[in-house]
């Protein structure tokens, strides 16, 4: 990266160049004690309006934020990543492509940086210690409105060899959701990444034609989203409606 | 534009990239007249098209008989399903995902719910699993018959297709005995059951497995030796070991390459490492390795159906925990399956809190701890994963599912690119897509 002099304070969503791009990230994730995955919560049973009767509006949750696990991992882990470690070591990649490591009920979760992507997925796939054959899936999640680096590209690794599977896992900026594509190395990616563009509107630079694929061609917005509007339900009587499902009370 | 008085014509006009002809039937002379000069034709085949196996449009590019590019567009059957479920609770989640993968809707809740009781920490208890083992293999019998009999009759083969869904009724029936509901059944609930199994399940069984054994050789002897049915499949469609693991495909068609990967062995979940089976494989990636492969397949999974009876053995269906289990047994009233009447009159005139609580879990759900979880069983169509995440709430921050026939679809034109038309048929029929599953 070129960008050392860059000004670290480089307001993140704002007009910057992607080679730019990972200092802001890191600054936002810094801001917030690292990879933010939830939604702060307030109050109880949406009631935001009137006075606050549940006696829960004081409640204040914050949001998840997956905590690093430090060794030893336990399992096989330890082992996987001292062979991981040392395969990015032997191909020159370096060694904060992994932003982060969790543990959390048995899976294996690396959070990287988007640049990095593709050559860590050609090194898990191709080096003989790891041998990640299959891509068995990639999915989007949006964490919600008010988290930075609410959009997720989330990779499930399967190594058929050793029988172990990972996740890898890059944090985007709504104003800047490109990731570099794996097409090139797993071919199975292609209509995962349609499909997550589709839905999430995360662009994949790099796939060969990220066009919609369940949506229809000329819809507009990614359904996925958090912030995506819902259709309420008219009733006729009075010109009342029943609300959107994400505008009714929840409990949640 | 050119046209006639006859509504039937073919129309023509030129485009930027050469001529296009609409055909609606009966016109091809003015058409070939016209045309025949001109090898190159590009064809939509379906959504509505009674041998592309559901909503599944097909594009063909034609050189004479022979397919030079295939592609296939989906969509068609898209509803949302994973958004919806982040607007209900964890247990209503279970009612859509098992309407995704309408021919393995018992996979699906089985493996939703295993990845909320990941999530949540819990494990079934054993009557559960073994429950659900035998639920899942019956469903994969019934998954399989309408593999073979929805492709025998794209081909042609329309005595098999009776066959097929003749033998998938026996099996519908008796889920249908089994869990209150022949599809959809929302019977596997995060935490165990929703109910027990009823008391005669054994003796139906039973006289289901007397009735399979019978009519399983039938195929053998309806298909598989038919001269027709095995010049239709072998050698077509042909995807090797290689090609499956690039492209992601998972199932009877790995398998049919040659690997025997079935998570049900390597990756066992619901105690599958108790239970005694084979899995059988082929080297011949064909079409017809695959129709024998699912052969093979209900045979065993009749086998494990019967070594699931055997470890049936009385206990709760339910984790013991009333913060997740839910509050009601269901029973079967006089006007249908409901709460059941003692519960009811616990709640109505006893006790307050019990009320309470049921009110609380029953419209509000229960809470499930922030995190990701990723969870893959082996469907009847290969890897069936579950990446749920949870910000802490009553409701699914995300529910994504990895349809085994979303990612197997995609080997459609590495299989068909350079075959007859006639095979396409075959190699669509040979990957089973359901299209419910792949569009969600």
């Amino acid at each position: 990266m070129s960008e050392e002099n860059e000004t670290p304070a480089a307001e993140p969503g704002g007009e910057h160049s992607s080679a730019e791009l990972s200092t802001a990230d890191e600054a936002v994730h810094e801001a917030h004690g690292g990879v933010v995955a939830g939604e702060a919560r307030r109050g109880m049973f949406g009631a935001g309006d009137a006075g606050d009767t549940s006696g829960f509006g004081g409640l204040n949750l914050p949001a998840h934020v997956p905590q690093p696990t430090a060794r030893p991992y336990g399992g096989w882990f330890d082992a996987f990543t001292d062979e991981l470690v040392a395969a990015m070591a032997e191909k020159g990649l370096p060694a904060d492509a992994v932003r982060q490591v969790t543990i959390d009920r048995g899976e294996i979760t690396f959070y990287l940086r988007r640049e990095q992507l593709l050559p860590m997925c050609r090194l898990l796939r191709d080096d003989p210690a790891l041998r990640f054959e299959l891509l068995s899936s990639v999915s989007g999640v949006d964490y919600g409105v008010d988290v930075p680096m609410r959009l997720h590209s989330v990779y499930h690794l399967l190594s058929m060899t050793y029988r172990r599977r990972i996740r890898l896992e890059v944090a985007l900026d709504i104003d800047d959701a490109h990731v570099p594509s794996v097409v090139e190395v797993y071919p199975t990616a292609d209509w995962h990444e349609r499909e997550t563009w589709d839905m999430f509107g995360i662009v994949y630079d790099g796939h060969p034609a990220l066009t919609r694929i369940l949506m229809p061609d000329d819809w507009d917005g990614h359904p996925q989203r958090k912030d995506y509007p819902l259709g309420g339900i008219p009733v006729e009587y009075k010109g009342a409606e029943i609300p959107p499902p994400d505008q009714r009370r929840t409990y949640s | 534009m050119t046209t006639t008085d006859d509504p039937y014509a073919a129309t023509s006009r030129d485009t930027t990239e050469g001529r296009v002809y609409t055909v609606t039937g009966g016109d091809w002379e003015s058409l070939v007249d016209d045309a025949q000069h001109d090898e190159r034709i590009v064809i939509n085949m379906g959504p509505q098209h009674p041998s592309t196996h559901g909503v599944l449009r097909l594009v063909l590019e034609l050189e004479g008989e022979t397919v030079t590019q295939a592609r296939s567009v989906i969509g068609y059957l898209h509803t949302g399903i994973e958004k919806n479920c982040e607007y209900r609770t964890w247990t209503q989640g279970v009612t859509f995902v098992t309407r995704m993968d309408y021919l393995a809707p018992l996979h699906n809740e089985t493996a939703y719910c295993l990845a909320v009781e990941k999530l949540l920490g819990i494990e079934a208890p054993r009557r559960a699993q073994v429950v659900r083992v035998l639920l899942m293999e019956l469903n994969r019998i019934s998954s399989h018959l309408v593999a073979i009999a929805t492709g025998g009759m794209e081909l042609g083969a329309l005595t098999g297709m009776t066959a097929g869904f003749r033998e998938r009724e026996e099996v519908l029936h008796l889920l249908e005995h089994l869990t209150g509901l022949r599809m959809n059944h929302a019977f596997v609930r995060p935490g165990g059951l929703a109910q027990d199994l009823p008391a005669d399940a054994p003796e139906k069984v039973r006289d289901f497995l007397k009735v399979m054994h019978k009519r399983l050789p039938d195929y053998d002897r309806l298909l598989t030796g038919q001269p027709i049915w095995q010049k239709r499949l072998k050698g077509v469609g042909y995807l090797p070991l290689d090609g499956c693991l690039a492209l992601g495909v998972t199932g009877p068609i790995l398998r049919a390459a040659g690997l025997p990967w079935d998570l049900r062995k390597v990756d066992p979940y619901c105690g599958y490492q108790e239970y005694d089976f084979e899995v059988p494989t082929s080297t011949d990636a064909d079409c017809f390795a695959r129709f024998l492969l699912r052969l093979d397949e209900i045979r065993i999974s009749l086998g494990l159906v019967e070594q699931a009876m055997k470890k049936l053995e009385p206990g709760p269906v339910m984790v013991d925990d009333a913060k997740i289990a839910w509050p009601a047994q269901l029973a079967l009233g006089a006007d249908g399956l409901g709460n059941s009447l003692e519960h009811i009159r616990k709640i109505m005139s006893q006790s307050m809190e019990s009320l309470i609580h049921h009110f609380k879990l029953v419209t509000e759900g229960f809470r499930v701890p922030a995190g990701q979880v990723y969870v893959p069983i082996e469907s009847p169509r290969g890897e069936l994963g579950y990446h749920l995440v949870s910000g802490g709430g009553t409701r699914p921050s995300r529910v994504h599912v990895l349809d085994p026939s979303f990612v197997n679809l995609q080997s459609m034109p590495a299989m068909c690119e350079g075959s007859m038309v006639a095979d396409v048929i075959a190699a669509v029929a040979s990957i089973d897509p359901v299209m419910g599953g792949v569009d969600r």
